[in-house]
């Protein structure tokens, strides 16, 4: 914790937005520079989990697919932590 | 255009209201004062007010609209800094211009424009759509324009998307209205932050400096009088950053000794 932090937690002050900023920036810009919208990225990652899951079995409530971009390029990321495989396979 | 050593340089933000037509008038004076010869083209025909930041808004008889249709000749078109001679303003028609120009308008002026001068830099409207195409037509590089807030990144990374496509190339960014004491107390987005995102080379960053609105409420930018404000002295610098000078970029400590941004830095020093 920074001494600011402590400061503001103990007064109520306003937290550092320009975290926020670039946090939110991260994320809008990923999908403007696609032309993905939430809705689609959605719909993917839906299938997406229910191909990966005819093999093996997943963490429950774990599958994240997310759009990250990084020097003007962006990349569809994965991140489907698999509890077991499939034994009939 | 093509064979000539001219650069036409773009000015261009997406957003409105970031500085492109302070910065076009301050870097046209500074590129005047290194000796180039250059003209400011103002691209912006809906909400023209590169002529007021220059101080030349009397002394227009005619505009790039009356070029194209040719009742004039371009010495007649473009006005002449009084003070500084070298420099140019070929001023935007009537705003009913937006209604039939076209980008192989753009290309005519700036055809006409190349054999006499250095620098041509054009003031781009803000927005994507047609007005800024027209403006991007003639360009062969650009200036980014962006504050750094939310907002403004965003679109700035819009038209970095559109300029790629395009194949614009030097693509630079200048960042504008930086507020060092909010930067140092993390509540505005860094110089690092931006670059981060943008990806962009830096060419010049101005901070936030009520010089530049007092300048422009007398039509005299400020790279004119020699000032020692630092938004005049950054202006001149990316002037000279243009013209292939390695002139180091401002220290934003060094402009940030105040008590407010120590007790910032203080403020930012961890204890768990
Ligand atoms: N570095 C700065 N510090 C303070 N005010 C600025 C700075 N740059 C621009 N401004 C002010 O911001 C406003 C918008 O600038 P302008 O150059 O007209 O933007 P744009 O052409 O992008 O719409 C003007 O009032 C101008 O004086
Ligand atoms: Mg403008």
């Amino acid at each position: 914790m920074a001494i600011r932090e402590l400061l503001e937690r103990l007064f109520g002050r306003q937290p550092a937005t320009a975290a926020m900023a670039r946090q939110r920036l991260r994320l809008v810009l990923a999908h403007d520079r696609s032309d993905l919208n939430p809705e689609l990225v959605e719909r993917m990652r839906r299938e997406i989990l229910a191909v990966v899951s005819k093999y093996v079995e997943l963490e429950d409530g774990h599958g994240e697919v997310n759009l990250e971009t990084e020097d003007r390029t962006t990349a569809l990321v994965a991140n489907l932590p698999i509890r077991r495989v499939r034994s009939s396979l | 255009m093509d064979d000539s050593s001219c650069r036409f340089i773009l000015i261009c933000s997406g957003k409105g209201g970031v500085g492109k037509t302070t910065l076009t008038a301050n870097l046209g004076v500074a590129l005047a004062k290194l000796d180039c010869k250059t003209a400011v083209l103002d691209a912006d025909f809906g909400l023209r007010n590169l002529d007021l930041m220059l101080g030349l808004e009397n002394r227009i008889v005619y505009t790039a609209q009356d070029l194209l249709s040719g009742s004039c000749r371009l010495e007649q078109a473009l006005v002449k800094h009084k003070q500084e001679p070298r420099l140019s303003l070929m001023p935007a028609g009537n705003p009913r211009m937006l209604e039939w120009l076209k980008t192989d308008h753009m290309k005519e002026i700036a055809t006409l424009l190349a054999p006499r001068f250095d620098y041509v830099l054009i003031d781009a409207p803000a927005g994507v759509e047609a007005g800024f195409r027209n403006a991007a037509a003639a360009a062969g590089e650009a200036i980014v324009v962006a504050n750094p807030e939310i907002s403004s990144v965003r679109d700035a990374d819009r038209v970095i998307g559109l300029l790629n496509a395009r194949g614009i190339q030097p693509l630079q960014l200048v960042l504008n209205r930086v507020r060092p004491t909010m930067v140092a107390h993390q509540q505005m987005l860094s110089v690092e932050d931006v670059l981060d995102i943008l990806a962009l080379p830096l060419v010049g960053m101005v901070c936030e400096d009520e010089q530049v609105i007092m300048s422009a409420n007398r039509g005299e930018p400020l790279t004119l009088n020699d000032g020692g404000s630092p938004a005049a002295v950054e202006y001149a610098c990316i002037a000279r950053r243009l013209q292939g000078e390695a002139v180091p970029l401002p220290d934003l400590d060094s402009q940030n000794q105040g008590l407010l941004s120590r007790l910032g830095r203080l403020m930012n020093t961890r204890i768990l």
